[in-house]
């Protein structure tokens, strides 16, 4: 990995200015100001590709990455499908290398399938920061993670716990059945009701795919075959949603808690009827003004994606690149009846 | 409904039946209509299926949510399969379905997001466009003599360009639409929910029309053989224009119902659901080369496919199978289409010799 990045520095040198070459061999491991690069490497041109378009969270996220691409005096752009299918995202990512974009940051919609287009990106000097969902770590130079996912994992399971009183029967809503991290997710919080939550029992997990429609059908689905389920938890942007609005008009409102990973402006109706007690998301705003920060430190050289690198994101203040190549962003927030209106988005 | 006829041509009574079916009593040959049509078949496999869930899960049935959920799930889709039916009767294909149904479900939640429109109007609003979608597609099919399937695929992919263009990665949320809108998609009156008496109103609307009404008649001779529709002097054009301007005003309407049912709307909504509309068209047993079927068929087959899909986890199916159901269910239609069909033309031909 360490020698693809090299050889990816060394073509982006050779198709950027004679000053950006300059300011890349000289930034090295130098962790100064993460806006190093803004006077001598002219516009870093930074495009963000979302799993699909039409999803507040991305929404959120790429309006926190077009923020910092404006703070660093770059150009920002954004693409992406209709439909978070891994197919659907080679085409972006093979027109952004034909662009010759400086640096790309997308969410991944699988593992290993984009991996071929993403490396031919970046042999053509593009830079790859993947955010929210990664890929193979050999396919990007830096992942920057929204929360670790023992963190988020433990965040849901600490919150569906409280909400039905640490007993009784759960079940999982989550989005494709592929979806890397919701699956990590899962797995994790598997292994934490084992360990600390004895009584409360997992009894189903279902795939809404991200679709409005067919999560809501899925959580009556889920409803109607366990007719005994205090609780569910839902991973996802979409799913939770669709899963409130289901449970705010049926009878199983305030008997089946709900909670998961949301966006306080889909949820804000749910919170406020009582539907959902409290709901759990890092601040999507900041993942995707890290995740830029993260790729003009990659652009400039101030980072190459190697552990110890450091940099400092605007106001965000400083990180450090982990093992791998992941950058963490921090711990989830969780949105109740009483913070929900302190957001937006 | 002829395609559903089966019986021993060599009795006189078989022969009568198939060759000149009016010389036999009204109320017996009712029955028999009935008793044949591929609707009661159809019928007979939801309530299976029905049965089979509740055997299983008695809540399926048996509680005030379930019997709402029930009622309620399928209408969406049986508005659209009712459009497409008519739409394929007259041996046509409405493939856009699906798109017209996001932009107005989007258009709905920007027009109480931005101009607060009383709820009515905002009904109309998407009835009306939808139906000016439609016509641009009925333009196209009526004049440009291009099949319905491919110009209709056009604008699948036109609308839904528009769609996204417009939404963007914006959504609209519950927050975003007054509550007794949303409450539309949930209420009930008289335990009948509020969405499925209108798509109930809808369904015998178009019901009566294809079967009493001149124009309706005239949308089978027209699938049936459109050439000979043409020499025979009926105004095809107009006819068809007709039937994708319908199909259209109902995604429309089904577009504003989506919106109440799920609160959120974004530039995907109803991407799919062209298909379904399709399959629910052909499950219930209208030809797919038209001139034959009835929209209750399709508006059975809608509600059997949407009832499968909830039915199937709870009988122990797991959820990856459940496509694979829906497909075997389309093929066997199909098949026992086809299969009919020629049983039917070769009585028909016997008959005739014999007679």
């Amino acid at each position: 990995m360490k020698i693809q990045t090299k050889r990816a520095t060394a073509l982006a040198a050779l198709t950027l200015s004679a000053a950006m070459v300059l300011t890349a061999c000289g930034g090295g491991s130098d962790s100064g100001s993460g806006s190093g690069g803004e006077g001598g490497g002219g516009a870093t041109t930074v495009t963000f590709l979302p799993k699909n378009l039409g999803n507040p969270y991305f929404e959120a996220s790429d309006a926190g990455g077009k923020k910092a691409v404006e703070e660093f005096g770059g150009t920002f752009d954004e693409v992406g499908p209709q439909e978070a299918t891994p197919d659907a995202q080679v085409q972006y990512i093979n027109t952004v290398a034909q662009q010759g974009i400086n640096a790309l940051v997308l969410s991944a919609n699988d593992p290993t399938a984009i991996g071929d287009a993403l490396e031919e990106a970046r042999s053509a000097g593009t830079k790859v920061v993947t955010f929210d969902s990664d890929t193979e770590p050999q396919f990007r130079d830096v992942f920057v993670n929204q929360a670790s996912a023992e963190g988020i994992a433990k965040s849901q399971v600490d919150l569906i716990a409280e909400q039905i009183g640490d007993e009784g029967k759960v079940a999982i809503l989550s989005a494709a059945a592929n979806a890397t991290n919701q699956n990590t997710w899962i797995e994790l919080m598997k292994k934490d009701l084992a360990a600390n939550h004895p009584n409360i029992e997992l009894v189903d997990t279902v795939y809404g795919n991200d679709d409005d429609q067919e999560s809501f059908d899925k959580t009556a689905a889920l409803l109607q075959s366990n007719p005994d389920l205090k609780g569910i938890i839902s991973p996802t942007t979409v799913g939770i949603a669709a899963a409130a609005r289901y449970l705010s008009d049926s009878d199983f409102k305030g008997k089946v808690q709900l909670t998961g990973l949301g966006t306080p402006n889909q949820m804000r109706e749910y919170v406020k009827d009582g539907t959902v007690k409290g709901f759990a998301l890092w601040n999507p705003e900041e993942l995707g003004y890290l995740a830029a920060f993260t790729a003009q430190a990659l652009v400039d050289g101030t980072i190459t994606g190697k552990e110890g690198d450091k940099f400092t994101a605007g106001d965000l203040g400083d990180y450090t690149v982990e093992a791998d190549g992941v950058v963490v962003l921090g711990e989830p927030t969780v949105f109740n009846a009483d913070n929900i209106d302190d957001f937006d988005f | 409904m002829s395609a559903a006829q089966s019986t021993e041509p060599s009795t006189p009574d078989a022969v009568e039946r198939l060759v000149e079916p009016s010389r036999q009593p009204r109320g017996r040959r009712i029955l028999t209509t009935v008793l044949r049509s591929r609707e009661l078949a159809i019928l007979i496999v939801l309530l299976l299926v029905i049965a089979a869930a509740t055997l299983t899960t008695p809540s399926f049935l048996f509680s005030s949510n379930s019997w709402r959920d029930l009622l309620l799930t399928p209408s969406i889709l049986l508005l659209l399969a009712a459009g497409q039916a008519v739409v394929v009767i007259t041996r046509n294909v409405d493939l856009s379905v699906g798109s017209v149904l996001g932009l107005t479900a989007y258009l709905t939640g920007r027009l109480f997001i931005d101009t607060g429109l009383p709820v009515v109007a905002v009904i109309l609003a998407g009835l009306v466009v939808g139906m000016l979608l439609g016509l641009v597609n009925g333009v196209l099919v009526a004049f440009g003599r291009v099949p319905a399937l491919v110009i209709t695929l056009g604008t699948l992919y036109i609308y839904r360009g528009v769609v996204l263009t417009w939404a963007g990665s914006d959504r609209i949320n519950a927050d975003d639409m007054p509550r007794s809108f949303l409450r539309l998609g949930t209420a009930s009156i008289l335990s009948i929910p509020v969405l499925t008496i209108i798509a109930l109103v809808v369904l015998v609307g178009v019901g009566y029309y294809l079967y009493s009404a001149r124009g309706g008649r005239e949308l089978y001779a027209i699938g049936s053989d459109p050439d000979a529709a043409v020499l025979y002097g009926l105004d095809v054009r107009r006819r068809v224009l007709a039937a994708f301007a319908l199909s259209g005003a109902l995604a429309g309407l089904a577009g504003v119902l989506f919106a109440a049912r799920y609160g959120t709307v974004s530039s995907g909504a109803g991407t799919g659901i062209e298909l379904q509309a399709v399959a629910a068209v052909v499950i219930g047993g209208v030809a797919i080369f038209g001139g034959s079927g009835t929209v209750w068929g399709a508006a059975i087959g809608a509600f059997l496919l949407v009832t499968i899909n909830r039915a199937l986890p709870i009988v122990g199916i797991p959820d990856f199978w459940q496509r694979a159901v829906v497909g075997g269910l389309i093929i066997g239609a199909i098949v026992l289409d086809r299969v009919l069909a020629n049983r039917t033309a070769r009585k028909l031909t016997e008959a005739r010799e014999d007679a």
